[in-house]
């Protein structure tokens, strides 16, 4: 045993106040999912929240949430410093942007940061970030030519300045969105979480006598620093690339990397291909999240989530549609902003031999549905949004996981809830038998949805779906998983994107895709094999 | 007093993982007990040990009026998966709800994380034709042909129970009820359905229920049924009642057709021990605090009643992570548990910060300090090194610590790793699980809209009293109530539960088209059931009290808004939006404000019945007068002055109501130690509980 250090309480009086940071952003957190309006917020979860340093550094993050919102966060506020400018914050404002490529990559998702005074002392920002129901423009899908065609956009302003709320931005929401009163909520919703976080903070500065978090944050950060430079320093040096082919809006899109491992870990999409006419484009800032989340996965999953912890992770590009700039359409960036992972991984895979998971459904299957009476009949209209996963790629000494969200950490929402929401029944949600890839390991299945809208009405929907053209592959000798499909049920095809029609009396029928399998199938167990055909997994 | 009025004779027995222990309320006197719990035969460790206070008592089996017991053995068979092989029936299309769970993983890094496994495998899953929709319409008839079939599949397949889960049951039931008389009619097998298990919104919830509690049920119903004859066997003629996880008592027939009711009744006895306390001594808000071997609990009780909740999730598997568990659909007493009890073990991870739990030491091998081959840190080993714990008394005696040993584990697994010496080390590892206990409980306060440090702490289990006074300190707590009978709280809690039932039943209503009739009609009935559970174990006043969830229409949290008790007429909706409205802004801070016509629904309504039991006899809290100083003292680290502060030693028994003893100070007894740390003095109440009090609170 080595020498004591001077101050022993010094340790751990900042690990105690590091977790107790923690513990103030889950309440954030929470105080959302409590409060919000959105489906896709308080069900699924599609959030995130943190706590900042005055240099727009993130401390902490709340556990709670989904990768394309936390890393995107993590470097928002930064654009909010540089835009308000110190000068210009006071106790008692928020900030509010829903810019996707200085907030989390789409119009939908409104981000706030609120300044943290001490007194008249700025110590700190807290952020959030969620996904609200609608945000005027063509609505939530991948139709529009340009971003200016996808909904409001709204600059990084103040909500609240002092306390006050700015008024004519809450006229300027309710007169360009479709859900007003929701997305309003949603705003009050962000506000209060962080103002919840805020008082927190300062009840526990107060309560340990701290007048700034200079001296925590430079704890957290070293410590983080450390360790995460040591897990990389384990890994072997060099660079790896891989490639993979998704369905894209009408014809297939090439995305590329090369993942080059040194001091830190860089990625780089050159070679993918260029912008799409289509809303399926992917500001950096949410390939980066989602980059940094598979990196993060294999190498430092233990590790929480600082700016520390994702600074040895970096991205490049040239402009492509990972890398697209304004004014292109990203309304649905998250289709080919999820298959990031599978990219990043499949170059991983080579540089880690045994450790990196096959291929999976990657992409949500989110589905917006728009209903209505049938022309000249009685009903109700209403606009619903479905999150739906297909099976997740099987790991080096597992089977994959079915019907599992991954990369996002979304959840679904209860089909109950759903058919309360408007007037559809969803007449089927089940595993989708022999959709997982063989092999040593099998793909998860991905899962069959059947909708029909309830007599009397029509809805039109917008497909967001992935791997119908192209499987998820498997690793070291395991099988594809099987594409999606999407038709009616008296078997017309239908694509897997863009606005489309479903009449009174036709059942939409989604078959979502399944994972890629891991290993030789010869060497697939006997008792697996078996068990997979009792439960119906595998159908022979 | 002139005539004397024999109160009744009252037995209370909690089977918990370790321990069974047994209260007896005889002539004014507490007996209790503790004895290891049997897994083969658990009501034989309730026998042996009602003989111990029957003993001590002076009586028989007959002498006794009434048996109140709570058990650990549904939430273990959940935890184990040692039930019956049930046959689900449920609504085509839906086979896989309770294996598709939330399609979400608990834990986003963990690339090799593990699902929990559904309770009813997929080959026991059988979907049938027939729907009914969102209104409770039916959509499509119930295919009775099909059952017919599958029944007759069923009642050879080799099945212990059926349990059947059709979508929006909750609305309509028809289809449920008419399954389960096909069923019933070919096989021999108990059959749950979710329409009375858990009539709730919500699919995977509602058919986990039915499916947990057709699992546990054959198991129960025999050990119910062992139990109840073992006991006529001793000459034991009392009625036997059982503790549900709601904090009420039901009787032994309704336990056996639906225990998953049974599952968490342990905890719930501490927190009702809990509210006991709080009423007697008129605290109208408190938080209890229960901290054992294993995990600490914790649970707000407000206005003398725990905190309940629609839904809980038992049997995680990873870490006590939300999400790694099971969801169970039922009235609960809310309370969080965390893996941190006194046999945590401590740890460092990746950063050089200092973990605790879940892992446990247990009682064998023991935290390093109990010398039967742990080498592992506990709690229980850092609270020796900071000198909270006198290594020659601890359980009185019963086992001699070696503080040595305590230090070498401390300092291998901890103070090595950070460079620190033995007792900051282990000073770390106390303020970290305290740090954890703390903000779990800051945060469960926060998700019921209250601010922790607005409460009272009751604090019982055997480490509890050891850590009491620190976690006031970080929740700016003023004073903490250290009961006396606190190692067998649950037990003792049993004996003070009412007869209390609470019916659910969801029912979607917006106030802009509040139907009086309709409304009332269903209160009715739901008071109905209630009430019916309840006037089973009792003839006295029944009172009860009805409660909406409601929410704005979009939002998924619903907020409990309390009713008044009597029928609705057309002016009411206007009084139930102000109540909501008033709900709102305690919960959230503020009601939303700027929008245009946001409508406001009912989603659930509740009917909690209960027996009015006469109020305990009110006791003041004494701040106390006369300072008593200990004889002995010896050094204890102090967390707020960071070091080793000369520490007065006290025995519980010599003092008396009244006594203020300044800290810091340890109060010693049998069973633990209570820590008295510098910002508080501790004083002894007329009951012989010991309040600690902030320093500056004096009379």
């Amino acid at each position: 045993m080595t020498d004591a250090s001077p101050d022993p309480t010094f340790e751990i009086r900042m690990q105690v106040m590091w977790n107790r940071l923690i513990s103030v952003v889950e309440e954030q957190a929470m105080t959302l999912l409590r409060t919000a309006f959105s489906t896709s917020v308080r069900e699924a979860g599609d959030l995130s929240a943190g706590v900042f340093d005055t240099e727009g550094r993130m401390l902490a993050q709340a556990v709670t949430g989904t990768p394309g919102h936390v890393n995107t966060m993590a470097e928002a506020v930064l654009h909010f410093i540089a835009e308000i400018g110190r000068d210009n914050m006071f106790p008692g404002d928020t900030y509010v942007t829903n810019d996707p490529w200085k907030g989390t990559g789409h119009l939908h998702d409104i981000t706030m940061v609120s300044p943290s005074f001490k007194g008249d002392r700025l110590v700190g920002f807290f952020a959030c970030t969620a996904h609200v129901v609608d945000v005027g423009g063509r609505g939530f899908g991948a139709d529009g030519k340009s971003v200016y065609e996808e909904g409001i956009q709204i600059p990084i302003v103040k909500f609240a300045e002092r306390g006050v709320v700015n008024h004519f931005l809450v006229q300027m929401l309710r007169a360009n969105v479709r859900e007003a009163n929701q997305v309003v909520g949603d705003f009050y919703s962000l506000a209060a979480c962080n103002d919840v976080g805020h008082r927190r903070l300062i009840a526990m500065m107060e309560e340990i006598g701290l007048e700034s978090l200079d001296a925590l944050g430079e704890f957290i950060f070293s410590r983080t620093d450390a360790a995460v430079r040591e897990r990389i320093a384990e890994l072997p040096r060099g660079a790896w690339g891989n490639r993979l082919l998704t369905d894209g809006y009408d014809s297939p899109v090439r995305l590329a990397c090369t993942v080059t491992i040194a001091e830190t870990v860089n990625v780089d999409f050159a070679g993918s291909d260029p912008v799409s006419r289509h809303g399926i484009n992917v500001p950096i800032i949410y390939t980066k999240a989602y980059a940094s989340y598979a990196l993060k996965c294999v190498v430092a999953p233990d590790i929480p989530n600082n700016w520390a912890s994702l600074a040895p992770f970096t991205v490049s590009s040239p402009v492509n549609i990972l890398n697209a700039e304004r004014p292109a359409p990203v309304s649905v960036r998250h289709v080919i902003g999820h298959m990031v992972p599978d990219l990043v991984l499949g170059a991983l895979a080579q540089a880690l031999p045994g450790k990196v998971l096959a291929e999976g459904a990657a992409a949500l299957w989110n589905i917006h549905m728009s209903v209505r009476p049938v022309a000249g009949g009685q009903g109700r209209r209403a606009e619903i949004l479905m999150f739906n996963s297909g099976g997740m790629g099987a790991r080096p000494a597992l089977d994959g996981l079915s019907a599992t969200a991954f990369p996002s950490g979304v959840m679904t929402m209860p089909i109950e809830a759903t058919e309360q929401t408007g007037p559809v029944v969803i007449w089927r949600k089940e595993l989708r038998p022999d959709s997982g890839g063989d092999g040593e390991f099998r793909g998860g299945l991905g899962q069959e949805i059947e909708i029909e809208p309830l007599p009397g009405h029509e809805f039109d929907f917008s497909a967001m779906f992935d791997r119908v053209g192209h499987a998820a592959k498997g690793r070291n000798g395991g099988k594809a998983g099987a594409p999606g499909l999407v038709a009616l049920d008296d078997g017309t095809a239908l694509k897997p994107k863009g606005w489309q029609h479903v009449p009174s009396g036709r059942r939409l029928k989604l078959s979502l895709p399944g994972g890629g399998g891991y290993g030789d199938p010869v060497r697939r167990d006997a008792a697996a094999r078996a068990n997979d055909i009792s439960k119906g997994y595998v159908s022979k | 007093m002139t005539a004397q009025i024999r109160s009744p004779i009252r037995l209370g027995a909690d089977i918990g993982g370790t321990f069974t222990d047994i209260a007896l309320e005889a002539r004014g006197a507490m007996y209790s007990t503790k004895v290891l719990t049997n897994y083969t035969a658990p009501e034989q460790a309730i026998l042996d040990g009602m003989d111990v206070v029957l003993r001590q008592a002076g009586l028989g089996y007959g002498d006794l009026d009434i048996l109140i017991h709570g058990t650990t053995l549904a939430t273990n068979a959940l935890i184990e998966r040692r039930g019956a092989r049930v046959a689900f029936v449920t609504t085509e299309g839906f086979r896989d709800v309770i294996e598709m769970r939330t399609e979400s993983r608990f834990d986003q890094y963990d690339l090799n994380l593990v699902l929990p496994t559904p309770l009813v495998p997929r080959e026991d899953r059988f979907p049938v034709r027939g729907r009914i929709g969102a209104q409770g319409q039916e959509l499509a008839g119930l295919d009775e042909a099909a059952l017919e079939a599958l029944a007759g599949r069923i009642a050879t397949g080799g099945y212990g129970a059926v349990a059947i889960g059709f979508i929006h049951s909750y609305m309509n039931p028809a289809h449920e009820r008419r399954a389960r008389e096909i069923i019933a009619a070919k096989c021999d097998l108990p059959v749950s359905i979710s329409s009375e298990v858990s009539p709730q919104m919500r699919e995977f919830e509602r058919f986990n229920t039915v499916c947990a509690n057709a699992y546990v049920r054959p198991q129960m119903a025999d050990y119910l049924g062992r139990l109840q004859s073992r006991l006529q066997e001793k000459g034991a003629g009392c009625p036997v009642f059982m503790i549900h996880s709601g904090g009420g008592l039901i009787s032994v027939e309704t336990a056996a057709e639906f225990p998953v009711r049974l599952v968490e009744s342990g905890p719930a006895g501490g927190a009702i021990f809990a509210a006991d306390v709080a009423q007697r001594f008129g605290l109208d808000r408190v938080v209890s605090y229960d901290m054992g071997g294993t995990t600490a609990k914790i649970c707000l009780i407000e206005d003398f009643a725990p905190k309940t909740a629609r839904s809980f999730e038992v049997a995680r598997t990873a870490r006590f992570a939300k999400g790694s568990g099971m969801p169970i659909s039922i009235p609960v007493i809310e309370m969080i548990e965390i893996g941190a009890g006194g046999g945590s073990i401590a740890w460092v991870d990746a950063m050089g910060r200092i973990q605790t739990g879940p892992e446990s030491a247990a009682s064998e091998p023991g935290p390093a300090c109990y010398q039967r081959g742990g080498k592992r840190p506990a709690i229980t080993d850092a609270d020796l090194v900071l000198g909270k714990i006198d290594p020659e008394n601890f359980a009185g005696g019963a086992i001699r610590l070696s503080t040595a040993k305590a230090e070498t584990a401390v300092t291998r697994d901890v103070g090595s790793k950070l460079n620190l010496a033995p007792l900051p080390a282990a000073f770390g590892i106390c303020e970290v699980v305290d740090e954890n206990m703390a903000n779990a409980a800051r945060v469960h306060a926060v998700e019921n809209g209250k601010n922790i440090s607005d409460n009272i702490m009751v604090a019982f289990g055997g480490a509890a009293p050891l850590h009491a006074a620190r976690l006031c300190e970080k929740l700016g707590i003023h004073q903490c109530l250290i009961p006396p009978g606190a190692g067998v709280g649950s037990a003792i809690g049993f004996l003070k539960a009412p007869f209390g039932y609470e019916a659910l039943a969801s029912k979607i209503i917006r106030l802009s088209a509040f139907d009086p009739a309709e409304v009332n009609a269903a209160l009715a009935g739901l008071k109905a059931t209630a009430k019916g559970f309840v006037r089973a174990g009792t003839d006295g006043a029944i009172q009860s009290q009805t409660t909406a969830f409601m929410r704005y229409v979009g939002q998924g949290w619903e907020i409990p808004v309390p009713l008044p008790d009597r029928d609705f007429g057309p002016g009411d909706a206007e009084a139930l939006e102000r109540d909501f409205q008033a709900a709102y802004a305690r919960f959230f801070g503020r009601a939303i404000d700027g929008l245009q016509d946001l409508e406001i629904e009912i989603v659930t309504f509740s009917v909690k019945a209960q027996d009015i039991r006469p109020a305990p006899e009110r006791q003041t809290l004494t701040r106390g007068r006369v300072h008593v100083a200990g004889q002995f003292s010896r050094p204890v680290f102090d967390p707020a002055k960071g070091d080793l502060l000369a520490t007065a030693i006290i025995p519980r028994e010599t003092l008396r109501p009244g006594d203020r003893v300044q800290g810091p100070a340890v109060v010693v007894e049998r069973e633990t130690s209570t820590v008295v740390t510098s910002p508080f003095d501790v004083v002894m109440q007329d009951d012989g509980s010991l309040l600690l009090i902030r320093k500056e609170m004096v009379e």
